[in-house]
């Protein structure tokens, strides 16, 4: 029941009106829907699965650090009060290595504010089902496909495969790293070198509380993170192993990988089950050459990929996410065009030069590891939060990385637009 | 020669009739205008928010208000009057930006009711409006007096103008025209002729002539470091300003 529909004009079917088409409905396309929409921009999300599958456990393993100038992005777009209840705070984080026990403990107490939360993905993309349902300007199209974009001076079409015709001032594209919409655009990818690892996700169960603690060990192979979830009794685990031998480890006998995965953890929770499927992510870092072209905007991974380990790559697509809703609503608010260049431009400057630090640190650190930077990656890992609690530290970053990154987005400050 | 006075200039509709067709090109002949657009949609609909108390963060927070934008151009301004929600008329000395900002605005899927006139046809057909525009436009008319005091009675009873121009000072002879047109050639030479620009107390005796008084004044400022445009307390250059039916 293949059914082709051409790109060319001529395809007949219904046709929607809206301001900005959001290509992808994923943690940071779904977030950007809701607080366009929540803001009086009217705005059609496009996702080729159903939602039944993205809420399928098989479909997405993992979990979210939230740093939490993005739980004030999910907080002002109103997706956090559907997943409030599902999140752990992060109220501490160990940092170990090889050679000393304790190397680093950051407490809570010492800063009156949990450092960030943990959630599992589907939790969050249940949230945003939820705050789609409320808006009465966000419209989400799945299970759909794009099947031809056309951009001109004065506006946007696209077209979907089942002959839909949506005509829109913006196309944003928010389908991930291996974006279709920026592939169709031509913007073209910067590559980092291979890391030649690969990230090993799974959620487990144990039998001791673990306090809202979250760990950090840097193995030889690479980090190893525990991650507190909801309830107590559940973490969620990134594993980094050298590349060949980590599709080894993946698929060995049950017995055998936990074997593996206890000579890791450590038996400080008790007894330890995997409860969910084992998800290998092999670790690139790619960047989108530009953001924005003519009446198109990049944002998430479809910008910007980079090492999980950093646990940054949601935060930073909700950054993203923040300062574009800044800017079309500033534009919706003035009458401009929220397509228009100016509007993009001002996006892309606000972005880009964040993202490439971001992307430059995270790859340095990954690859440049020593005892001197643990501290770093203990920020990397529980996100921005503790980057931005330790002045001293993210004043270090940023001078040797080039210089201020601007302003916050208002949204990231827990401000009204 | 009859005593017919008229605010159109043939030498300034010449002018723009050679450039009606770049007004949507950012980097066009028009650049400057696109530059500041944005700071002076946001004078213009503080001011109209704070007028007819209306709430800038709701959805065309304009509608069921009438605007007039006089010496509309290509439509830089009628659009996203537009789409703020107020019916727009916008009018032109030059027919052939009329025909421009027509195309654009059916592009765009915006109705405006755009027609190639004078402000003294609207005032002798008897129309008003609650909001009038006079942007950038009182330097390239005829008849300045006439211009003004007929731009004032278009307004309705409770209504407001907004008026932009360029202020008659040495700064402005050196940035506005020697700058913008020989140096940065930001504009085509020419298109200024510093002698037709006019002063904050001039703008505002001629409003006051057409029974309006100037409320609140503003420069608009380039910095050249930020390559931005503001708000800013400096007349001396560009300046904005509203004003209100008298008491
Ligand atoms: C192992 C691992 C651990 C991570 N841990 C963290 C963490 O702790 N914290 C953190 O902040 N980040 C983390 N990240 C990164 C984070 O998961 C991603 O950055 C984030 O999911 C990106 O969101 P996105 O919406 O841009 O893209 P995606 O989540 O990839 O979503 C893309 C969406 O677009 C849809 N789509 C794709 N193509 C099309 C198309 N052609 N048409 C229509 N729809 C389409 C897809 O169905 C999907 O819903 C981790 C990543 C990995 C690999
Ligand atoms: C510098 S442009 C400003 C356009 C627009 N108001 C803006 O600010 O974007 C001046 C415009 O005034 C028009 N114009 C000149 N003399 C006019 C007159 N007497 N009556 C109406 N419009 C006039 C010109 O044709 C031109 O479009």
């Amino acid at each position: 029941m293949s059914q082709t529909v051409s790109s060319s004009a001529g395809v007949s079917g219904p046709v929607l009106t809206c301001d900005v088409v959001v290509v992808g409905g994923g943690l940071v396309g779904g977030t950007l829907a809701c607080g366009l929409a929540q803001h009086g921009v009217s705005t059609i999300c496009i996702d080729k699965d159903d939602a039944a599958v993205l809420l399928d456990t098989g479909y997405d393993g993992r979990s979210s650090a939230i740093a939490l100038a993005c739980q004030r992005v999910l907080d002002g777009t109103g997706v956090w009060a559907h997943m409030v209840a599902d999140v752990q705070p992060i109220l501490d984080i160990r940092v170990t290595d090889s050679n000393s026990p304790l190397h680093l403990h950051y407490d809570h107490r010492e800063v009156g504010a949990p450092m960030g939360y943990m959630a599992e993905n589907r939790t969050i993309r249940r949230g945003i089902l939820a705050r789609f349902a409320e808006l009465e300007k966000a419209t989400l199209l799945a299970p759909a496909s794009v099947a031809a974009v056309e951009r001109r001076v004065d506006g946007a079409t696209v077209t979907l495969t089942d002959g839909r015709v949506i005509r829109a001032r913006l196309v944003v594209a928010a389908d991930g790293r291996r974006s279709q919409i920026r592939e169709m655009a031509g913007i073209r990818l910067q590559h980092g070198l291979p890391y030649n690892q690969v990230g090993i996700v799974m959620t487990v169960w144990h039998e001791k509380d673990h306090r809202g603690i979250a760990h950090e060990r840097f193995l030889p192979s690479g980090p190893f993170a525990i991650l507190p979830l909801p309830g107590g009794h559940h973490s969620s685990l990134v594993w980094t192993e050298k590349d060949p031998l980590a599709w080894t480890i993946l698929k060995l006998p049950e017995e055998e990988f936990h074997a593996e995965l206890m000579s890791r953890f450590g038996d400080f929770l008790g007894e330890v089950k995997v409860v969910s499927k084992r998800f290998g992510y092999p670790l690139t870092l790619q960047h989108a050459s530009r953001y924005i072209d003519l009446r198109l905007a990049l944002v998430g991974d479809a910008a910007h990929g980079m090492h999980p380990v950093a646990g940054q790559g949601m935060n930073f697509g909700l950054r993203d996410v923040a300062a574009l809703i800044e800017k079309v609503v500033e534009a919706k608010r003035l009458g401009v065009d929220v397509g228009a260049a100016t509007v993009l431009e001002g996006y892309q400057k606000w972005r880009r030069f964040d993202n490439v630090l971001m992307l430059g640190m995270t790859d340095g650190l990954v690859r440049l590891f020593s005892n001197d930077l643990a501290p770093l990656r203990l920020a990397r890992t529980a996100g921005m939060a503790v980057v931005n609690k330790l002045p001293g530290l993210k004043r270090f970053f940023m001078r040797h990385a080039m210089g201020d990154v601007g302003a916050l987005p208002k949204l990231m400050q827990g401000e009204p637009l | 020669m009859a005593d017919v006075r008229t605010t159109a200039s043939p030498e300034e509709v010449a002018k723009f009739e050679a450039m009606a067709d770049s007004w949507w090109d950012p980097n066009g002949k028009f650049k400057p205008l696109h530059t500041f657009n944005p700071v002076r949609l946001e004078f213009i609909r503080d001011a109209a928010a704070t007028r007819f108390g209306r709430e800038i963060a709701a959805d065309q927070p304009f509608t069921g208000l009438s605007l007039v934008d006089i010496g509309c151009g290509g439509g830089l301004l009628s659009e996203p009057m537009r789409r703020l929600g107020f019916a727009v008329t916008g009018i032109d000395a030059t027919a052939k930006n009329i025909g421009t900002a027509s195309v654009h605005a059916e592009k765009v899927g915006l109705d405006i009711d755009y027609r190639a006139c004078l402000a003294e046809d609207l005032a002798a057909a008897g129309e008003k409006f609650d909001v009038v525009l006079c942007m950038e436009v009182v330097e390239h008319v005829a008849d300045v007096d006439l211009f003004l005091t007929t731009c004032a009675r278009l307004v309705k009873p409770g209504g407001m103008l907004v008026g932009a121009t360029m202020n008659r000072t040495m700064k402005s002879l050196v940035m506005a025209k020697i700058g913008a047109e020989y140096i940065l050639r930001w504009l085509p030479r020419g298109t200024h002729d510093w002698k037709k620009f006019l002063k904050p107390s001039e703008f505002a005796a001629g409003l006051r002539a057409g029974g309006l008084e100037v409320n609140s004044l503003k420069g608009l400022t380039f910095n050249p470091l930020e390559n931005s445009w503001s708000l800013t307390g400096d007349l001396s250059v560009n300046y904005l300003l509203t004003a209100v039916p008298a008491e």
